[in-house]
Parts: C-alpha cells; sequence; structure tokens
C-alpha cells in the first residue's frame, strides 16, 4: 500500500514528531517501501494462530506495595530543560 | 609490555598474581583509545572516574579476594545508564542527558571489580545495522578501509576489534550484538530474552532488547555473562532462573553434539563465498564429533515483516518519553505545548528514528492495529514455533549471521529496505528470544565471517561450550586487524 505525503503529515502530528517539509517525500516514499514489506505478512494464512505479545509468555509479576525508594525529585528534575519550585514548567496550556 | 591483546582470563591472572595493576592496565588501554581515536568507536572517555575506579581495584587487589573480573577495563554501549556520564544512546536528543542512576548491567560489573573506560558509539537509538545513524558519525571496522563496523553495537565491536579495550558490553533487538561482532572478528553473545536486565537499558523494542557481553573469546563472554546475569526485581521481565556457572562446562566434549543447519539460511540470498566459509566451520564440528542434521525454518521469509510492524510499534510507545519536558533536548522559545513537542523531537531525533517511529505510529493507529499489529504477533508465534519445533531434534542450530561480510560506509543507506533485509539471519532468533551467539570463523577479502550459534532457552552455557571448542581448534579469534597490533 502507498501513502500519500497527507498521510505521512497526519501520522507525524499523532506522533508529535517534526518533520521539515523538504523531506515528507522521501518519508512517504521510504515509509509506503515499508509497508509494502510489512504486506509480505499477508501471504500466509494465520486465523488460527494465537498472538505473541512477548517471547516468554509469562504473566506480569506483581510486588508488595510497599515503599521502596526515597524521593529523589531534586536529582531527577536537575536534568530537566526548566523547572521551577519543584514542578516541570511547559507553555502555558490554559489561559 | 603487550596487555591489549590479552583476554578477560588472561588479564585476570596478570592482575591477581600482581604482575600488573589495574592502573598500569587502565593507563595502557586509555592511551590506546586516544591513539586510534580515528575509529570514533567512543562517544565519551571517562578518563578521570576509570583512574580512580582502578586505584579502588588496586586496593581490592593487594587485599586479596578480588572478585575475578577486578580491576580490567572495559567500556558500555551508550545505551547504558551511567550515573552522573553522558548517557546519549547516539542520539542528539540526549546529547545533553547526565543519567540519573546506573542500569543493572553497570551496578553488576562494578560490583564485579571492573573498570569502565566510557561510553561506546552505536546507531542512534540501536536503530541501525551499520553503526552510521549515530548523531556522533559512524565508528570505523577496525579491519578494512572505509567500512561499516555493523550496528547498531558498532563501537563496542570496533573497540573490542582494534583492541582498544578488552571487552564491551552491546544490546541485540535484531542482531546488534551479533551482526557487529561478526563484522569486526570478535566474539558476542546475545542472551535469552530476560537474562539481563533491561534496568537503565535505554528501551528501543521491549519484548525484543537484551543486552550481553562482547569479547574476543567465548571464554570470556562466559566470565562477562556470568557477572552481567541474573534475576532483576527491578525489570518487570527479567527472568526468575537461577544462573548457573558458564565457565564448568566450557571443556565438555562435542562428541554426539546435534548440530541443525536450516536449509532456508543458505538459500539463494547468501553470498557464495560465506555459503562456503559455514560450511568450513560446521565441518571442523564434525571433525570434533558432531552430527549435522538439515531442519526448516519455513517461516524465517517472514521474521523481517513482521519484526518491521513489532519493533516500530514498541520504538514508538518507548521513545514518546523523549518529549523535551522532563530531559534531553528542547527546542528553543516553543509557542505552546504541541510545538515543544512537534519540534524538540523533530529537532532531537534522526532520520531512521523518524522512520520507525513514524511506521510504528502507523501500525498501532485505528484502523491498521489487527492488519499490522496483530498480524505480526501472529507471524512471531509461528517462526518461535519454528525454532522450539528444530531444537526438539538438535542441541544448536548454525548457519550464518550475515548474507555477506561488512559492507562499505555509505553503501546502503541509500535504500533503508536492503540494510533491513540484510538482518535476516539475526532477526527472528529476537522474536522468538533465544539466546545466541557470533564466534569469528574466517575471512572473505580480509574482512571476518560470524558463525551464528543459536540454543534453547537459558542454554547459554551449551551455547558457551560449542563456541569455546571451536576456539580451541581455530585461531580465527585471536586475529587483530593490521594497524593494531
Amino acid at each position: 500500500m502507498s501513502l500519500t505525503t497527507d498521510d505521512v503529515n497526519k501520522i507525524a502530528y499523532l506522533a508529535r514528531l517534526g518533520i521539515n517539509a523538504k523531506d515528507t517525500a522521501s518519508y512517504t516514499e521510504n515509509l509506503s517501501d515499508m509497508l509494502k514489506l510489512v504486506e509480505q505478512m499477508s501471504s500466509i494464512d494465520t486465523d488460527n494462530v494465537t498472538p505473541m505479545a512477548h517471547p516468554l509468555d509469562t504473566i506480569q509479576r506483581l510486588r508488595p506495595d510497599k515503599i521502596i525508594e526515597d524521593n529523589q525529585r531534586d536529582h531527577f528534575q536537575s536534568i530537566a530543560p526548566q523547572t521551577e519550585e519543584g514542578l516541570y514548567l511547559v507553555p502555558k496550556v490554559l489561559d | 609490555m603487550t596487555m591489549h591483546t590479552k583476554t578477560l582470563k588472561q588479564l585476570s591472572q596478570g592482575l591477581q598474581t600482581g604482575e600488573y595493576s589495574s592502573q598500569e592496565l587502565t593507563l595502557a588501554y586509555l592511551n590506546r583509545i586516544q591513539q586510534y581515536s580515528a575509529l570514533n568507536s567512543f562517544i565519551s572517555v571517562t578518563e578521570a572516574q576509570a583512574i580512580a575506579a582502578a586505584k579502588q581495584a588496586d586496593a581490592l587487589l593487594t587485599a586479596g579476594n578480588a572478585p575475578l573480573l577486578t580491576g580490567i577495563p572495559m567500556a558500555h554501549k551508550d545505551i547504558f545508564c551511567t550515573q552522573g556520564v553522558k548517557t546519549s544512546c547516539g542520539s542528539k536528543m540526549l546529547d545533553n542527558f547526565i543519567a540519573p542512576y546506573n542500569a543493572t548491567v553497570v551496578d553488576n560489573l562494578n560490583a564485579a571489580g571492573m573498570v569502565s573506560l566510557g561510553k561506546l558509539n552505536m546507531d542512534e537509538f540501536a536503530m541501525g545495522s551499520s553503526n552510521e545513524t549515530s548523531f556522533y558519525g559512524t565508528a570505523y571496522n577496525p579491519w578494512a578501509d572505509n567500512t561499516v563496523p555493523g550496528g547498531s553495537s558498532g563501537g563496542s565491536a570496533a573497540a573490542v576489534a582494534a583492541r582498544l579495550i578488552p571487552a564491551a558490553t552491546g544490546t541485540d533487538t535484531g542482531g546488534s550484538i551479533r551482526q557487529p561482532a561478526a563484522f569486526c572478528g570478535i566474539t558476542g553473545l546475545k542472551p535469552t530474552y530476560g537474562r539481563v536486565s533491561r534496568y537503565g537499558m535505554i528501551a528501543y523494542a521491549s519484548s525484543l532488547d537484551q543486552g550481553g557481553p562482547m569479547t574476543q573469546t567465548a571464554e570470556d563472554a562466559a566470565l562477562m555473562l556470568q557477572a552481567m546475569a541474573g534475576f532483576d526485581p527491578k525489570d518487570s521481565t527479567s527472568a526468575q532462573q537461577d544462573v548457573p556457572n558458564y565457565s564448568t562446562n566450557l571443556n565438555n566434549s562435542l562428541q554426539d553434539l546435534k548440530i541443525g543447519l536450516p536449509k532456508e539460511f543458505f538459500d539463494e540470498g547468501l553470498n557464495n563465498d560465506m555459503a562456503t566459509a559455514i560450511e568450513t566451520a560446521v565441518n571442523e564440528y564434525k571433525q570434533m564429533g558432531a552430527e549435522i542434521i538439515e531442519v526448516s525454518m519455513p517461516h524465517l521469509k517472514l521474521a523481517i515483516p513482521a519484526y518491521y510492524v513489532i519493533a516500530p510499534a514498541e520504538c514508538s510507545a518507548n521513545l514518546q518519553r523523549m518529549d523535551g519536558v522532563r530531559f534531553g533536548h528542547r527546542c528553543d522559545n516553543p509557542e505552546d505545548l504541541n510545538d515543544l513537542y512537534i519540534r524538540s523531537r523533530g529537532e532531537g531525533f534522526g532520520t531512521e528514528v523518524k522512520r520507525r517511529i513514524l511506521v510504528g505510529t502507523y501500525a498501532l493507529s485505528a484502523g491498521y492495529y489487527d492488519a499490522h499489529y496483530i498480524k505480526a504477533q501472529k507471524i512471531r508465534r509461528l517462526i518461535t514455533e519454528d525454532f522450539t519445533k528444530a531444537l526438539e531434534s538438535v542441541d544448536v542450530i548454525m548457519g550464518p549471521v550475515t548474507p555477506t561480510p561488512a559492507f562499505g560506509i555509505g553503501e546502503k543507506t541509500a535504500d533503508p529496505i536492503e540494510m533491513y533485509l540484510a538482518d535476516i539471519y539475526t532477526i527472528a532468533i529476537n522474536l522468538a528470544g533465544l539466546p545466541a551467539m557470533s564466534i569469528p570463523a574466517g575471512f572473505i577479502d580480509n574482512k571476518p565471517v560470524g558463525l551464528q550459534i543459536i540454543g534453547n532457552y537459558f542454554a547459554e552455557a551449551k551455547l558457551l561450550n560449542v563456541a569455546h571448542q571451536y576456539q580451541q581448534v581455530t585461531n580465527w579469534h585471536q586475529q587483530t586487524p593490521k594497524g593494531f597490533e
């Protein structure tokens, strides 16, 4: 299946991924090629096959609901682009 | 004193007997790293930390009872978080990221006494087969001019091959330990999924990613895996299985070992010289008493299509955390929140990473989820069953790691699909979650050839035994590239 540049722009927006306008055509070509490759999967019937999400087929391990780590907010925020009073700063979302 | 050609085993003996100190060893390797910096195998060299760690190691060695690997230099693929040290994952996105904690693998190797000399080059976020997608430029293959070291653990393979370090960590999502190990003529082991903790290992495709050792010999891989492996409560997919002693069975006889050769590994896609090299290696095993049995992997061809749905789908989810808010690259003067996300991610990620995020986003989007993602997971089961069925009648499976030896820089960058297709012999093993190794098995036009050995779940000790026995009767693993002797 082939994608259009509009499709690619829409997918890029869904992924919140900036793409230079001059590169859209080559991404469209690459993605169409990848989807052609992926379409080879339809060459076999898999109706009665159970999907395999994970190689070990294990159940999710649980642990007791106990505090096991100290709060390290300052430590983690020391590498953040912008913080104030212990909060991560982003552009204004609400007026 | 030439220390740089020594194996971990030999270095350990030298340190334990006081023949040389960890500080001497560390300085000698740091000098080589500087001398051969044109290989571009390192992203960061952490000289001061290394010397401090070597001093500590020397104190332990003097006091006695130091663990076997104490004082031996190594380096980490730059995908493993190292506290206080830049952990870039080969990306502009994390060029300013100083990891706030250590990966479990890093803690484990520190506890084993190893001395880290720095962080190794890699394809951006481990997405690539040539190291060419790295934000820091490609690492070079020490065996041939203008040749890729493979990827994504290209810096690890190049540095070990050039003897700039005796061992390195790597990670393997679709062949990223085995393929560069093959291209650079070293020993690489991708353990069973879940054997080595993924905690602090920056995630690409979480159901496929697995860390492992990259060394000169299988004997060294056993020592290194011993220190790396084990259950980790911080990794929800860590295997709750005892870790056997990987060194005790290395010398077991291979008499009556059953080796499966999948006929699909030797079809028209395989370069003739490569086929001959692999046959020669397999014949060596026959001489040791092994029995060769043809097996079949009818779904092998679908491994690449299935991988290029599953891996991008998982990567598109995993890389959402790179959003310019809590760490990593942030664009200048964002207009609003969307602009912040879109531009930070657009500026921070390179082309290959963007391709995979886009494909993954598409495959997971409404209307395509069943046709792509669920279909790929079904094929994943069929491929896994091919392997588990074959492994009922044989002890190990062998074949090539790559269809050709290392290719030239720039040779495959124009056509991403061509690059993907070259991973046909490694990708299926990640889908199944099985352990596999690449060991040096000859040369084609002076470029190394890798033999792949695939085993059953948690059969790393068997793989290491099979690899070690081959290295007792061949010397491919002892070759050093010209100019790096």
